[in-house]
């Protein structure tokens, strides 16, 4: 348009010079480059924000979600699961799960993950915040530093948080009892620690306990100290009465362990971590003396051992040496009868200064000491007897004691294990003396002796009839005669009845005359011629006297 | 169609806004209605290139808002952040398909069928095709039409993050996806709005001339 061609005109202006209209790039484009640009930064900022990509296997997948279920450490969020597969043999399940930049050190090779759900204990509840925003992926970071991107996860969590000031000891036990993860660890019933593990040795015989004990309470475990189980009630019935005895409700429902250390020893140094310890059954048998080496006796009765049991005491002179962990029942072919055969293990050692006098004489070697004792006690009369711990129950323990009058027994030092002679129990002796009573009452000629009453009552009631018959009438008579008697004789001494007014008389009578004997008597004392000269009465004295007489009248 | 007589051909131009048709005096000037005032243009000045420049803008911030959430949601049963795909999926499986239907056309049917859309009418302008015209016109129309629908998923992020907050039992909150969303449907409504659509008609001048 602006290119007019003017060049016809020689003295016209000079047409100016035309350029092609440039075609310029629009602003408009700043829009977007713009927006390629908060792309771009977005981008490179998840490109940074990205952490690493851990898979995790785990034997389920409960509770778990793509997207939503979240990977914590100490309850902040490091990362979320991005997919859930299983492993090639189906065997586990994969979580992959994307971490955050600032998790990146966490992933180390001993790092720890498990899934927190909720979990319920007795004493403890834990994971109940997932009861309603569902599960997530706990970790725990390790101490290595070296990276990893594989982890088998934990089924369960772990008991102790990485970093966390204590000891962890191991406990030997028979029998885990109600003891449970997580149960508490008393000292003086403070709670000092808790069950951190457990689990079955290898052998199968016994269990492993590992406990962690948390600092600073740690330094009161000692070399010396003994663990026993705390679980449940202890009930005690003595001399001073019932008592009742737990470290805290918590470990009457969920088992617990306590421990505690002889006051003799307390000074010993702290035990290291990881030092292996027994777990003793209660705080009795925790804290008695070391029992020393276990020995085999067998002891044959010739009668019913009802009421024994495996595990019941074996005492000697009234202290328990000892259990009884077996009973058998043996056939005598030659006698025809069937003996018990019982076993007991017993700890000569409870026996206490006793042991330690009598094996003073006697030889180093366990065994061959242990026999030459039971020898000597046995040649002075040491008899195994069953006796009644229990009227009520019945239950039977085995006394080991000197029985006098016992006939010698045979005892031999060599068998093995050492069988010690037995007399018959109480119960036994009672039951045979009960038996020769019962035999002579049954020898008693009851019926004869019935008879004999029969007859004897009859003519007891023949004799009655005759008494009833005559002898009674009569009686009546009499007593109506000793009536009518009893009525004169009241009749004569009467108030009023003439009998008692001549008495009376004739008593008024006699007392004058007495007092005539009297006046008789004094004059004869004053006057003792009187007897010879006769009376010389004074007229004065006379009247006197007289007068006398009237008032007495 | 093709031999109707062109404003340009006769030296007049019609005004955009109240459609006054004015006499093209001195084409290097700039000229306005007399009626409105509007600067009047024969044709949208760089039509193609604008229209192209917001449609590459939308498109590339139409990445981000479909993969980053767009809303947060947390309540008693656990929070999460969703997208509008995950949102469109989650409604479906909850059940209410009509909802995820209207969501899916809303917030991903129609800025794909603007996108589409607009891409094939640049390049057929471009190409000078003559063929389809009017079909392409009534998709232009179409597309202004739908422009607006696309604010449906920001008024619906809008609107629960600011009525869903009882703290604890529940709260909602907007993410950088919805203003990525946001950005995306107001680039392609001015994308629809820079692009002119008389151009599909020039085709034929451009081979009358």
């Amino acid at each position: 348009m602006l290119d007019d061609p003017g060049a016809s005109h020689d003295r016209s202006p000079p047409t100016p010079r035309v350029e092609a209209k440039r075609r310029s790039v629009s602003l408009i484009w700043i829009v977007p480059i713009t927006a390629a640009l908060v792309g771009m930064v977005l981008l490179i900022n998840a490109w940074r924000a990205a952490g690493p990509r851990i898979t995790i296997s785990f034997q389920t997948a409960e509770g778990l979600e793509v997207g939503k279920t979240l990977v914590k450490y100490r309850n902040v969020t490091i990362g979320h699961v991005t997919a859930i597969s299983l492993s090639a043999d189906h065997a586990r399940v994969l979580v992959t799960a994307d971490l955050v930049k600032s998790a990146e050190d966490l992933a180390t090779s001993d790092a720890r993950f498990w899934v927190v759900r909720p979990r319920f204990g007795i004493g403890w509840v834990s994971g109940l915040d997932t009861l309603v925003s569902g599960a997530f992926i706990g970790a725990e970071a390790g101490a290595s530093k070296a990276r990893s991107r594989q982890f088998i996860g934990l089924e369960n969590p772990p008991p102790l948080t990485h970093g966390l000031q204590g000891k962890t000891f191991v406990l030997h036990t028979d029998q885990l009892g109600s003891i449970n993860l997580g149960a508490p660890v008393y000292f003086r019933r403070f709670q000092v620690g808790r069950v951190v593990d457990q689990q079955l040795e290898a052998d199968g015989r016994g269990g492993r306990l590992v406990v962690f004990i948390d600092a600073p309470n740690d330094r009161f475990v000692t070399r010396a100290t003994r663990f026993w189980n705390a679980s449940g009630i202890d009930v005690t019935l003595g001399a001073d009465g019932l008592k009742l005895k737990t470290e805290s409700l918590a470990s009457v429902l969920a088992g617990g362990v306590a421990f505690e250390t002889a006051p003799a020893v307390r000074d010993s140094p702290p035990a290291p971590p990881g030092a292996r310890f027994t777990l003793f059954k209660d705080e009795a048998a925790a804290m008695a003396p070391p029992d020393g080496e276990p020995h085999y006796v067998r002891m044959r009765f010739e009668q019913s051992l009802r009421g024994l049991t495996i595990g019941a005491p074996v005492e000697f002179i009234g202290v328990n040496i000892g259990s009884v962990s077996s009973i058998d029942l043996d056939y005598d072919a030659r006698e025809q009868s069937f003996p018990v055969i019982v076993t007991a293990l017993i700890y000569p050692h409870r026996m206490g200064r006793a042991y330690d006098t009598l094996t003073q004489q006697g030889a180093t070697e366990s065994d061959a000491k242990m026999a030459r004792l039971v020898g000597q006690l046995v040649a002075r009369g040491l008899r195994a007897q069953p006796r009644t711990g229990n009227l009520l129950t019945g239950q039977l323990y085995i006394a080991l004691d000197f029985i006098p009058g016992e006939r010698k027994a045979r005892f031999s030092v060599d068998s093995q294990p050492l069988e010690i002679p037995t007399a018959r129990g109480s119960i036994g002796e009672l039951q045979t003396q009960l038996a020769s009573v019962v035999k002579k009452v049954n020898a008693l000629p009851l019926r004869d002796i019935a008879a004999h009453l029969d007859r004897d009552l009859e003519s007891l009631q023949g004799s009655l009839v005759q008494l009833n018959g005559e002898v009674l009438p009569a009686a009546k008579s009499t007593l109506g005669a000793l009536q009518n008697t009893l009525g004169v004789v009241d009749r004569t001494l009467a108030e009023d009845s003439p009998w008692r007014e001549n008495l009376n008389e004739t008593l008024t009578e006699a007392r004058r005359s007495l007092r005539s004997v009297r006046s008789l008597s004094e004059y004869l004392n004053r006057h003792p011629e009187g007897l010879i000269r006769g009376r010389r009465v004074p007229q004065l004295e006379l009247e006197a006297s007289r007068r006398t007489e009237d008032g007495a009248q | 169609m093709t031999d109707l007589v062109r404003a340009a051909a006769v030296g007049v131009i019609a005004c955009r806004t109240c459609g006054l048709v004015s006499s093209r005096a001195l084409a290097q000037h700039r000229e306005r209605c007399t009626r409105c005032g509007t600067v009047l243009r024969s044709r949208l000045p760089q039509s193609t290139q604008n229209t192209l420049a917001w449609l590459v803008a939308g498109l590339i911030l139409y990445v981000p808002a479909n993969v980053l959430p767009v809303m947060y949601t947390s309540g008693v049963g656990g929070a999460q952040e969703s997208t509008i795909l995950s949102g469109v999926v989650s409604f479906w499986r909850a059940g209410s398909w009509d909802i995820a239907l209207l969501i899916f056309v809303a917030s991903v049917a129609v800025p794909a069928t603007k996108f589409l859309a607009l891409g094939l009418l640049l390049w057929t302008v471009r190409r000078r095709r003559q063929w389809g015209r009017e079909p392409r016109a009534k998709l232009y129309r179409m597309v202004e039409f739908i422009g607006y629908w696309s604010m449906l998923d920001v008024v619906v992020v809008a609107l629960t993050s600011a009525l869903l907050q009882f703290k604890a039992l529940g709260t909602a909150e907007a993410r950088l996806g919805i203003v990525f969303f946001c950005a995306v449907v107001v680039t392609t409504m001015i994308a629809a709005m820079s692009f002119d659509p008389r151009l599909i008609w020039d085709a034929t001048v451009a081979d009358a001339r």
